[in-house]
Order: C-alpha cells, then structure tokens, then sequence
C-alpha cells in the first residue's frame, strides 16, 4: 500500500436549509481496513455516507477517489467507482430468491434479454463460497425464508461480488442475535482481508471494537477524533461521541489523546 | 450444515437454515415452497378435477365436447383480461379499469370493421389497431400512477367511469354494433380439424419439453443442481394429457366441432406471458419492484418505466379479451364490459394464487383460475341452476382460494427472520 487512501474526503460542508449537517469534515478510508464511522444520532453520519453515495452533493469540499478528485452524482456514479452501500432493511426483495437478489438490476442476459440463469447460479455460488457464507441451504430460495444473518451476508455479498473497492455497511448487525451478529462481523473482518476498504457505521461500540482498524468520531457534524482501535478504549470513544470537541483532523494522523 | 446433519434429525432446528439433508428431495421441495407461500398449481389442479368429476355426474351433458368447447370460449375472454391483472397485482397496483377498455378494444374493431363507413379498414388491421389504442390507454394511467402517484386504485377507478362513459356515448344512437368482420369472428368461432387439433397439442407438449430440456441441460452444462427429475417428468405428462385430452375431447363435438382458436390464442398467451415474466429481465423487474420497491430502485431499475408498461400489458390484454368477447355474440352493446367481466378477470387471477400485496404469482394462474370460474359456472348453468347460486359459488371459491393464500402467507412470515 502506497499510503495514499482509497477514499478520502477534505472539508465537506452540507447543510439543509437553515440546518448545518456537515461542517468541514473530513474522512478517509484505506484498501484492507476497516473504518468504522461513529457518533449519536444526528452526528452526520448518515449525511456524511449519503455525500459518498452521491445521494447528496456537498455543499463545498472535495472527494478524492485513488487520489484524484471526483464528482459522484449518484448511485449509478459510485457503483461506476467501485463504492456500494448497504442500506440496513432496504437491500434485498423478499419475495426473489438468492440469486435473484445477487443480480438485481445487473441480471446476466443476452441480446433479446433472456436472463442467463446458469451463469447466474454458478456465480452468486462462487461469491457466497469466497466470502465463506456456507450457512444457506439452498441459493434458490426466496430470502423472506432466511434468517436476519443470512440476509446480511447476501446484502453484502451483493455488494461486493461486482468488483467494488469501498463498501459501506449501514448498521449491518441492528436487528440481528449475537451468533449472526458475530457472523456478520466475521464477514466484514474477511471482506478487509481480502483487501477492499471497508465501511461500517455502528451504534454498537461491541461491534466497532470487534471489527475496526480506526474509528472516526463525528459529533453535531463535526470531526471530534481519530482512534486507532489498538490505541484506544470504549470509554475514549464514547467520551468523544458525547461529549468530543470539534478537532480538525488532517489525513491520518490521530488526535484526541492517541499518538501514532 | 454439518452440525445440522447431527442434531437436525429430531429436534425441530430453526426453519430453512439447518434443513436435515436426508429428507427425500420432493418432499423436501414441497416444504420448501409451501414454507415461502408458494404452493404451486397442486391444489388448484385438483380443485379443476374435482369440479369436473362432479358436475359429470350431477349434469348429463356437462361432459361432452360441445361444452367442453363452450367453457374454452368462455373462460378465454376472462383469461386474457387475468394474464393482465396477473401482472398488475405483481407489481401490488390493482387495475379496475380493464373490463371498459376492454369494452373500448371491442368498441374500436366494431366501429372500424363497419361496412360502407368511412373508416372500414381490414379484420385484422383493426384488431392492432385497438390493441395498440387499449395498450396506450394503460400506459396513460400508469402514467399517472408512476409519476405523479395517484394511487393505481383510483386512478383506473376514474378509468373505469371514463371509459365506461365513452362506450354509452358512442353507442348511444346505434345500441349496439353488430360484427361482421370474419377475422375478428374467428377469434371466438373457428374451430380448427381434427388433424390441426392433434398437431396443435403435438407442438405444445414439443415445445414444453424442450423448454424443460433446455433448461435442464442448460444448469447441467454449469454444474448446477438439476431439479428433481420425478417432478419434471410428471409435469411434462400433465402438459401432454392436458393438451392432447383436451383435443380429444373437442373432437368430439358434433357442431361447432374441434379444437376452438379461443382456447389456443389463450394458450398461446400463457406461453408468451410466462416466458416474459419468468425468462426476462423486464419480468425480474416487475417481481422485484412488487417485492420491494424501495430495493429495486437502489438496485438500479428504472421503477416508473416497469409500472408504465405493465399498465400497458393490462391494457393490451383487456383489448384482445374484449375482441374475443364480442366476436362470441357477434356485437357490441351498450353494456358490455358491465356485469362480473371485472371482478371474475380480478379473481381469477388470485383464486390461481397471486397475490394482491405484490410479488408473488405466476402467468398460469390467471389460466387455471379464469378455468375454474368458467368451469363453476358452466357446470351449475347445465345442471340448473340460476345466476345466483353461480355468484355465491364464485364467492366462496374465491373467499377459499384467498384464505388458503394468507395462510400460507403467514407461514412464510413465521419461517422467514
């Protein structure tokens, strides 16, 4: 790794109207770890992540994407990056099966639009397998017959099987037990292994702690610490997210208590 | 799954995620789909044999060729304007206009194919034409739907008094048109020879079986688990009983005699349908914007276009229903598209097993369903009885069909998360 991040955002500034969502934040994420992105509700997490979508466009600041600067419009833009989102309920349809959801909207077909089935089979089998998601019996059943965990593991097994680079987990483990919590992180441990870059935003310090490389702490929209998780504890981290005082960070260099 | 393999055996696991291995595969499947609420053409099936069987024995000429004929053509007209609310109700909209725009399709060809007017074109000419008008009117109203999201309700309840209005307008004078066209007669009154008949049930268990071929051969070629073989080989056998029965039977008849161009035109459509719904990535769309629409729109689908053309496949297929309708009784009148034309289209569809909460169902249904309300109702008319007995028994078929369809919803619910 030469050091430059895989993502990395200067000075983003959004606000709503009257309200200032984001304030000169800025964030960066390399290839191989995990980035987890916390802080209460209303921190700007979710703004911050959307800005990286290309939901929202900041109102100022820039993106940098392998060190050159980018303009995301959209999904369709950030897909054509190598950026996914998984959104916590909104990923999969019910009533499709595995594979069917694997391919959603990027369906195998030939010229006349016939979906090519087999193809589609063999490879949502490969990508599951690589990832090591062997808890589904059956690819070919609809995802309404599987459990919180399994879903998670197709909803970010979708997202990564098209090449991408960055994904992005919006609370992946909200409304799982503890064995597919600690399935899905598992899962989001591997995916960094593999070398993409990884997101995760979590209320759960547990889940951060288990997963992450380095911790961003956003609080009222401000950048309020960089953590490296081997450097640090909860407590830190949850002082931060309560109480933090706005710091600027600048790159990689952590503050707010931790030397590098 | 290798645990599972262990305590699996007796001790009820959690559903679908530690399935034991060693339950044989077609009752494995079975569980399976009735488990996700999908419970296939089996009770239906049986539900069509068990009518049949019973009206044999309770009307003298219920089973006999000539009926059979009658109850073809008149299940076909319900059966096209079902493939269309098949795939409406997928998407979860409703369509309540299609029983007048199909009245506006018959309403185009009577006027077009009208001797001496001004506007006489051809049979068949005419027949695109009102297709292609019924065709735009769904895809107006799904418009509205899509874009401006005026709920499908409304919006085609509105369409039902409009067009309704339009029909009593224009036939206001007249009363009524008669039909002359030969072509567009023939959509509900030629019958085709007995040599045509067998061949006609030949090519589609031919094309059947190397649709299942294909595919088989097709998962064989990736390496994929093929299905169980029990069960494709007994489906194949229902397809060719069905057909090459059925010919049978229309054979039989003494005049009309043969097979009826209805009831290919409607088989004809259920191949077509089926295959766009399940082999294409439009029909993918359409089931995926009916299970989450939310989803399919982050995956990238264009959600307003999938609703605008299945408003237009509604519209289009209430068109080519309304014709075979009003080439049965050679005219159109005042009231057509009136009585239970709407309601038996819409329940046929679920009593065939869609689902009215979007993304679950098949094509067939709309077939199987429109076979029984048409069966049903054959079957009471010549054993006796009156309209009335031939609604409540409609009713209840339809109360029954949709029970049966939110149980096997709430297993679904209670196997899934």
């Amino acid at each position: 790794m030469d050091g430059t991040p895989l993502l990395q955002l200067r000075s983003i500034t959004k606000s709503f109207g009257s309200v200032q969502a984001l304030s000169d934040v800025d964030f960066a994420v390399q290839s191989g770890e995990v980035m987890a992105l916390v802080g209460d509700n209303g921190a700007g997490k979710s703004t911050l992540v959307k800005c990286i979508a290309g939901t929202h466009s900041p109102d100022s600041g820039e993106i940098l994407f392998e060190g050159n600067e980018v303009q995301i419009h959209g999904p369709k833009d950030a897909a054509k990056l190598g950026i996914e989102v998984v959104y916590q309920d909104l990923a999969l349809c019910d009533n499709l099966d595995v594979v069917q959801n694997m391919y959603l909207g990027r369906e195998a077909h030939d010229r006349l639009q016939r979906l090519k089935e087999p193809i589609m089979e063999q490879r949502t089998a490969e990508t599951l397998k690589s990832l090591a998601v062997t808890t589904i019996s059956s690819i070919r059943q609809p995802v309404a017959t599987l459990s919180g965990g399994q879903r998670q593991s197709v909803a970010v097994a979708k997202a990564v099987q098209w090449n991408s680079k960055l994904v992005i987990l919006d609370e992946p483990t909200a409304a799982l037990g503890v064995a597919q919590t600690e399935q899905v992180l598992a899962l989001v441990r591997r995916l960094a292994e593999q070398g993409l870059a990884v997101v995760i935003i979590s209320h759960n310090l547990h889940d951060v702690f288990e997963t992450a490389t380095r911790i961003t702490v956003l609080r009222l929209g401000r950048n309020v610490g960089l953590f490296e998780r081997e450097k640090t504890t909860p407590n830190e981290v949850v002082h931060a997210i309560t109480a933090g005082v706005p710091t600027k960070v600048s790159g990689i260099t952590p503050t707010a208590g931790a030397t590098s | 799954m290798t645990t599972a393999d262990v305590v699996g055996q007796d001790q009820p696991a959690p559903p679908a995620e530690e399935t034991p291995a060693g339950l044989p595969g077609l009752y494995r499947r079975a569980l399976d789909n009735v488990k996700s609420g999908n419970l296939g053409v089996l009770p239906i099936a049986l539900g069509i044999v068990f009518i049949v069987v019973f009206f044999s024995f309770k009307a003298t000429n219920f089973f006999t060729g000539n009926n059979f004929d009658n109850i073809i053509i008149q299940m076909a007209g319900t059966a096209m304007l079902a493939y269309g609310v098949v795939f409406v109700l997928l998407l979860g909209e409703i369509d309540l206009s299609i029983s007048y725009v199909a009245g506006i399709g018959a309403l185009t060809v009577a006027e077009l194919q009208l001797a001496g007017s001004s506007h006489h074109i051809n049979g068949l000419l005419a027949m695109v034409v009102a297709v292609a008008i019924c065709a735009a009117i769904g895809g107006l109203q799904g418009s509205i739907v899509a874009f401006v999201g005026v709920p499908s309700f409304v919006v085609t309840l509105a369409g039902f008094l409009i067009w309704q209005g339009v029909i009593l307008q224009v036939l206001e004078q007249p009363g009524s048109i008669i039909i002359q066209d030969r072509w567009i007669n023939y959509t509900a009154s030629y019958f085709f020879s007995d040599e045509a008949g067998w061949i006609i049930a030949a090519v589609i268990t031919a094309i059947y079986a190397v649709t299942v071929l294909g595919s088989v051969l097709g998962k064989r070629r990736a390496g994929i688990a093929i299905g169980n073989p029990g069960l494709v080989i007994a489906k194949l056998v229902g397809v060719a009983v069905a057909s090459f029965g059925t010919v049978a039977i229309c054979n039989h008849a003494r005049v009309p005699h043969g097979l009826p161009l209805a009831g290919v035109l409607v088989v004809i459509f259920l191949v077509v349908l089926t295959f766009l719904a399940k082999r294409t990535t439009f029909g993918r769309h359409v089931y995926a914007v009916g299970g989450n629409a939310e989803a399919a729109r982050r995956a990238g689908i264009n959600v307003a276009r999938i609703r605008i053309l299945v408003f237009m496949i509604s519209g289009a297929m209430a068109a080519i229903g309304g014709i075979i309708l009003a080439a049965n009784v050679n005219s159109v009148d005042l009231n057509f598209g009136g009585g239970t034309l709407l309601l038996n289209s819409i329940a046929a569809a679920v009593i065939g097993g869609v689902s009215l909460f979007g993304g679950r169902g098949e094509v067939r249904a709309a077939f199987l369903g429109a076979l029984v309300i048409a069966t049903v109702s054959n079957g009471l008319n010549t054993a006796g009885y009156q309209t009335g007995v031939i609604y409540v028994v409609t009713g209840v078929i339809l109360l029954l069909a949709v029970t049966l369809d939110t149980i096997a919803r709430r297993l679904q619910v209670r196997s899934g998360r």
